[in-house]
């Protein structure tokens, strides 16, 4: 879509700037990346009242243009470079009403860039009620530019907000607001000099962040580095006597405009509602509560709508495979990319539950309580309280959760985060994990109701807790760091859930998950299918023609037939050629060859492995069909022994497997994406691949 | 004095910090020289702190808040 006018928004996190994107744009709006990093980057489109288009631009929130992580450092690149092809024409700033001086940080520094710029006083209904009362004319006046007083969630104001779009200015009108040019005025001078920069501000700005802007070439950078140090620049303490400027700026301003009542502090409803959440003892029962809840739905309500979608591409194969004629692109399409894709999209209504819950608790404020409640207990083992957001996401899945580690601005805490979210039992190990304990754990109860394959099953999610927890310990002594981890976060008033936003997130989510995750397992899918679909020489027609001959098919059903040909193709393709190759090296833990293909092609999705167990022992079936599966493999017996191939030594074996190994493509690939390195995915991959061996070697042997 | 050694419910105004790179990040979040802090809560495990400044609630750990003296 063509816009007329670029807008972007900036404001603190919490004060409703999400809430006034949506309302500006409906569902008008895509997510993408800001170039070259990848933070979100929302955009939408809204209609002005004099007919012309605007691009709204949602930047992410932050208390400063200083950024403290790679989120917020968006903010200052897409508002200052003016090549950035995202540098908006206006800036709408959203202020916190009930909250201004501190908001008001983040307005000054904006309006120094001296880019047109338009205030949106939001929260103006809780402001009346708690007796703050703004001189809204004069607060404009003094600033030199418009307010518009809103109310986002209740939708007041947006119209005039919109009207003051259409007609902002091409120019900055803002008055200054602190000396800029005083903090470092001969730097100042030459740098706005040799780079002919003529804010003195945003020459000010470059001298602080030269080193991590994008778009300042070596050079430049190396310049300003020079020239910091001839003018003695101290970034830290140029910093603070900004922000102390700033600050006296704003106290002035606010006490000509706004006037606070100096009622003595009654108890607010926030403190009412924290002194229960936050107890000592009712604050972890109410967790544990919350949390239990959500395994409970991401389970129990997710369990039909993805027997729906596993149903519909059933169809979908057995339709396809009907219509087209019979060959080798359509087998390509129908087993790699369609069954694939399969495996992802079942995955939809977890993902988009847990979303819906993690939109929840962030929305209405509780989420920030427990990264206050537990930060003591997580840094205890080198992580950090907001590491547990995406502790508990790692029960649904990694991909997601490590995204979400942005929110932990120390480098260390969130690589360490990193490294061991892909350890919490995911919904992908549990087929595996309910497929093998129903094979080996009997289904009978002790005590009084204790289900015994209930209690393996627990005892495997606590065990990768407890996995997760060993490990970030051990990674806190390695990895070296020397910034310093800190903790200073706002804990912002409980309020009611917006349930649309909540809706959009489960949507969009989702979304990204399909497309990110999706690529991924189709390639992998279909690198698996040629693996698994052809052989080296002419092993295959060879097998054919062993079935041609009557000795082999006497008394046999035709079915019977087709599934001892599948099943010895399977061993003679690529894929079990590979298998009998790393035979040796996984006997020591109990598997053969059959398990080596699914370990294999688990590699890039741990689901896969019921599948291709389904195919192995020549179930005509797919995935879903558990219970053949199950049987099948029961009745697998070693042919030296005639012993079972699954006894409770194989069974635990492979689920320890299961629990250590890096078997998700997608992951690594998020891994990637979030470290900008292959270091650190191939360290993660090294480190669970030797844990999964010694526990799986470990548990076949104590159990043999 | 310092911020750390506050009870819940007990007031103090900041007057200096004790490191730079702290005190940068906590002026930023409007805990500035003058500015009155009081101690809403202290968290179950005894750190980190929830404090009320400028009008809103921020939290912090004890060994960031022991970089605040108060007058």
């Amino acid at each position: 879509m063509k816009a007329d006018i670029r807008v972007a928004l900036v404001g603190n996190p919490n004060t409703g700037k999400s809430t006034l994107f949506n309302v500006l744009t409906g569902l008008n709006q895509k997510i993408g990346n800001f170039p070259g990093v990848t933070v979100d980057k929302k955009v939408g489109y809204a209609k002005l009242p004099d007919g012309r288009t605007a691009e709204i631009v949602d930047l992410p929130g932050t208390y400063s243009l200083y950024p403290k992580s790679q989120d917020e450092s968006i903010v200052f690149s897409v508002l200052a470079d003016r090549h950035n092809p995202l540098t908006p024409d206006l800036v709408v700033v959203i202020l916190d009403a009930t909250n201004l001086k501190r908001n008001l940080l983040l307005y000054s520094q904006v309006a120094d860039l001296k880019i047109p710029v338009i205030i949106a006083l939001n929260m103006m209904d809780l402001a009346k009620k708690s007796g703050i009362a703004i001189d809204v004319d004069r607060f404009s006046k003094s600033l030199g530019v418009p307010v518009v007083p809103i109310a986002a969630r209740k939708l007041d104001g947006i119209d005039q907000l919109k009207t003051a779009i259409s007609y902002a200015n091409k120019f900055a009108l803002q008055e200054d607001s602190i000396d800029v040019r005083s903090i470092a005025p001969q730097l100042i001078a030459s740098i706005s000099d040799e780079l002919s920069i003529e804010n003195p501000y945003f020459a000010l700005q470059l001298a602080h962040q030269h080193e991590t802007l994008k778009f300042l070439s070596a050079e430049q950078s190396d310049r300003i580095e020079e020239l910091e140090k001839e003018h003695s620049f101290h970034s830290q303490k140029a910093q603070g006597s900004e922000t102390i400027a700033r600050y006296s700026f704003i106290n002035e301003l606010l006490y000509d405009t706004v006037k606070v009542p100096v009622t003595a502090h009654d108890e607010t409803l926030s403190n009412k509602i924290d002194k229960i959440l936050t107890h000592k003892v009712f604050g972890f029962i109410i967790f544990f509560a919350v949390l239990l809840f959500m395994f409970q739905a991401i389970f129990s309500w997710a369990s039909y709508p993805m027997d729906r979608i596993a149903d519909a591409f059933v169809w979908i194969q057995n339709t396809l495979n009907h219509v087209l004629p019979p060959g080798p692109l359509v087998s390509l399409l129908v087993d790699g990319v369609i069954a694939g894709l399969s495996g992802v999209m079942v995955f939809i209504p977890q993902i988009a539950i847990l979303f819906a819950f993690i939109s929840i608790l962030e929305d209405t404020g509780y989420m920030s309580r427990v990264t206050f409640m537990m930060d003591k207990l997580m840094r205890k083992v080198g992580l950090n309280g907001k590491s547990v957001v995406p502790l508990i996401g790692g029960f649904a899945c990694a991909v997601p959760s490590i995204m979400s580690t942005r929110t932990i601005e120390s480098w260390k805490d969130r690589m360490i985060t990193i490294m061991v979210t892909p350890l919490v039992t995911c919904s992908a190990r549990l087929p595996i994990y309910t497929l093998l304990i129903a094979l080996v754990v009997p289904n009978k109860n002790i005590w009084w109701f204790f289900n015994l394959q209930g209690l393996a099953l627990t005892g495997m999610y606590v065990f990768s807790l407890i996995s997760a927890v060993v490990v970030a310990w051990v990674f806190k002594f390695i990895l070296k760091s020397r910034e310093r981890g800190y903790f200073i976060m706002e804990l912002p008033v409980y309020r009611m859930p917006r349930w649309n936003n909540v809706a959009f997130s489960m949507y969009d989510r989702s979304k990204s998950f399909v497309l990110q995750a999706g690529k991924v397992i189709i390639a992998v899918s279909i690198v698996l299918w040629v693996l698994a679909s052809y052989a080296p020489g002419d092993r295959f027609e060879k097998i054919e023609a062993k079935y041609k001959q009557p000795q082999y098919t006497q008394g046999v059903s035709a079915d019977q037939v087709n599934k001892d040909i599948a099943s010895e193709k399977l061993e003679n393709s690529y894929a079990g050629v590979l298998g009998h190759v790393i035979e040796p090296v996984i006997r020591p833990l109990g598997f053969d060859w059959k398990i080596g293909i699914a370990l294999i092609t688990s590699f890039a999705a741990r689901e896969v492995f019921v599948g291709t167990m389904a195919t192995i022992y020549s179930v005509n079936g797919d995935a879903d069909n558990m219970q053949s599966v199950q049987e099948k493999m029961r009745d697998a017996k070693n042919t030296q022994t005639g012993q079972p191939v699954f006894s409770l030594a194989v069974a635990f074996s492979l689920m320890m497997f299961y629990a250590f190994a890096m078997q998700c493509a997608s992951t690594v690939a998020v891994v990637y994406r979030e470290t900008k390195s292959w270091r650190w995915p191939a360290i993660q991959f090294a480190y669970m691949t030797v844990l999964a061996y010694v526990a799986s070697f470990v548990a076949y042997n104590l159990l043999r | 004095m310092r911020l750390s050694q506050l009870e819940v419910g007990e007031k103090g105004i900041v007057k200096e910090f004790t490191d730079l790179e702290m005190s940068v990040k906590l002026m930023e979040m409007g805990c500035l020289p003058g500015e009155e802090i009081r101690v809403d809560r202290i968290a179950p495990l005894g750190d980190p702190i929830a404090i009320n400044v400028s009008g809103y609630q921020l939290s912090l750990r004890k060994r960031e808040a022991s970089t605040i003296i108060l007058q």
